[in-house]
């Protein structure tokens, strides 16, 4: 005879074994997105470096692109405009930056959407040096990036843009940038997230109030500072 | 007494061992997941692949099919059709002593003697947590908006580490399926010889004789 239906009872002594791993399994998962970087941090230290390029440890970019391709612009070829209210409108070739004074810096490159890549090198002409040539306009409030792409764009605040570590960047990771990280040239701000570090950087507009960003339409806030808060120069708070 | 659900294959009597429901669920499993694993290569190794392919297509292709991933083997645990697997899930989850032996012992010691070794037991409590864990931390990275930076580094942490632990888990899978052919035709056909359920699962085949639990 069968036993009732859906039972299956068994006739010897039994642990809920499968359960038990079920349970288990799932509690790890839980555990590591509760403990967040830290878990990772910890495991990163422990395997070393060899192993943090392959494995998911932590120093891994994640390549967005919002065109859907990598624009292929030759280091030739390559200019940045600047106009909008400015003095003197000017268009500089990729040696032009690289014959202005340089800044280096190390730093943690971190996405809104949680990866980060630790000890990130990279080398370009201050914004503000470049926006002291071009002389802002009394009035201008804001700076509108473009993409090469021609799908993405940025903005920052005339005071953010003039944060010191707010890099027009054209070495990163201790070489000429990449073209999937944005060559030849792209923005650095690193005290906000990723998506604020605009790639294939193609012109900056200097305008009267902030346009919003790519990401910023799509939900991101328009001053991403990384430690979420407002920020010390955010004109905009609402917007945050 | 006895109707065993068999058919007659040549000479050897063939028991069944996964219903038509079960084999379906396993499959579109299989697609799900093989869609998901080929769509997250070019999403991880970016810098590479992100030259050649339309990132935002593979990117909508993991998400829907990673949403889709549960369905299969929700769909095929409800209603009346989900009778066997439920009945399997059970089995799944119940070991014997003697089970216990041989998984701590890696099968020298103990005995594997039920419709489900303990091996294929845990890859089955394995994928099903992992759906579960792979949902949830996915979820998190897709909308990210409403969870703290160390939730979202949390959960790029489970999703790749755990990738990693499935693809383990399915290279395994794979290979003794195809190292053992009479089990892999039970996923197509359905149906063991009883031969082979008296050599490797004998307590399933008494079972089965004698019009147990599997007897539909």
């Amino acid at each position: 005879m069968t036993t009732s239906g859906d039972d299956y009872l068994p006739d010897e002594p039994r642990k809920a074994v499968g359960r038990r791993a079920f349970v288990g399994i799932v509690g790890l998962g839980a555990l590591g997105v509760a403990l967040g970087g830290r878990v990772q941090n910890l495991l990163s230290n422990a395997a070393g470096s060899s192993l943090g390029s392959i494995l998911p440890f932590g120093d891994r970019f994640r390549i967005y692109s919002v065109s859907g391709n990598y624009p292929a612009i030759s280091r030739r070829a390559y200019r940045l405009e600047v106009t909008g209210m400015v003095d003197r409108p000017m268009t500089f070739t990729l040696s032009d930056l690289q014959a202005m004074p340089a800044t280096s810096y190390k730093k943690t490159f971190q996405c809104v959407t949680g990866w980060t890549v630790p000890d990130v090198e990279w080398r370009g002409v201050q914004l503000s040096h470049i926006l002291n040539l071009v002389g802002v306009q009394p009035g201008a409030v804001a700076l509108t990036f473009e993409s090469y792409d021609g799908a993405d764009g940025e903005s920052l605040t005339i005071d953010q843009a003039h944060l010191p570590d707010v890099l027009v960047a054209y070495e990163m990771l201790g070489a000429p940038i990449t073209r999937e990280h944005g060559a030849p040239v792209r923005l650095s701000v690193p005290q906000m997230y990723g998506y604020k570090s605009l790639k294939w950087l193609s012109a900056i507009r200097v305008v009267d109030h902030v346009h919003l960003g790519y990401w910023e339409l799509n939900g991101y806030p328009a001053n991403g500072w990384l430690d979420g808060t407002t920020g010390p120069t955010n004109p905009n708070p609402g917007l945050a | 007494m006895t109707s065993l659900d068999h058919s007659r294959t040549g000479t050897a009597v063939r028991i069944l061992r996964f219903d038509g429901v079960q084999r379906a669920a396993h499959w579109a499993n299989a697609v799900l997941f093989t869609v998901l694993i080929a769509t997250a290569i070019p999403l991880y190794f970016g810098s590479f692949f992100g030259l050649v392919l339309p990132r935002h297509a593979v990117q909508l292709t993991h998400l829907w099919s990673g949403l889709a991933l549960p369905v299969p083997v929700i769909a095929s645990l409800v209603g009346p059709w989900g009778r066997r697997m439920r009945r399997d899930v059970r089995r799944f989850n119940y070991w014997t002593r003697d089970e216990i032996a041989w998984m701590r012992t890696l099968g020298r010691g103990g005995a594997a003697r039920e419709k489900f070794n303990p091996g294929q037991k845990l890859n089955a409590v394995f994928v099903a947590a992992s759906i579960l864990v792979m949902l949830v931390s996915g979820s998190i990275l897709q909308w990210f908006n409403y969870f703290s930076i160390s939730q979202r580094e949390g959960a790029t942490f489970v999703h790749d580490s755990f990738a990693f632990l499935i693809v383990a888990a399915i290279v395994g899978h794979t290979y003794m399926a195809l190292t053992h052919r009479d089990s892999l035709h039970s996923m197509i056909d359905g149906t063991v010889t009883e031969e082979w359920a008296a050599q490797h699962a004998p307590s399933w085949w008494r079972e089965m004789k004698s019009g147990g639990a599997d007897h539909s």
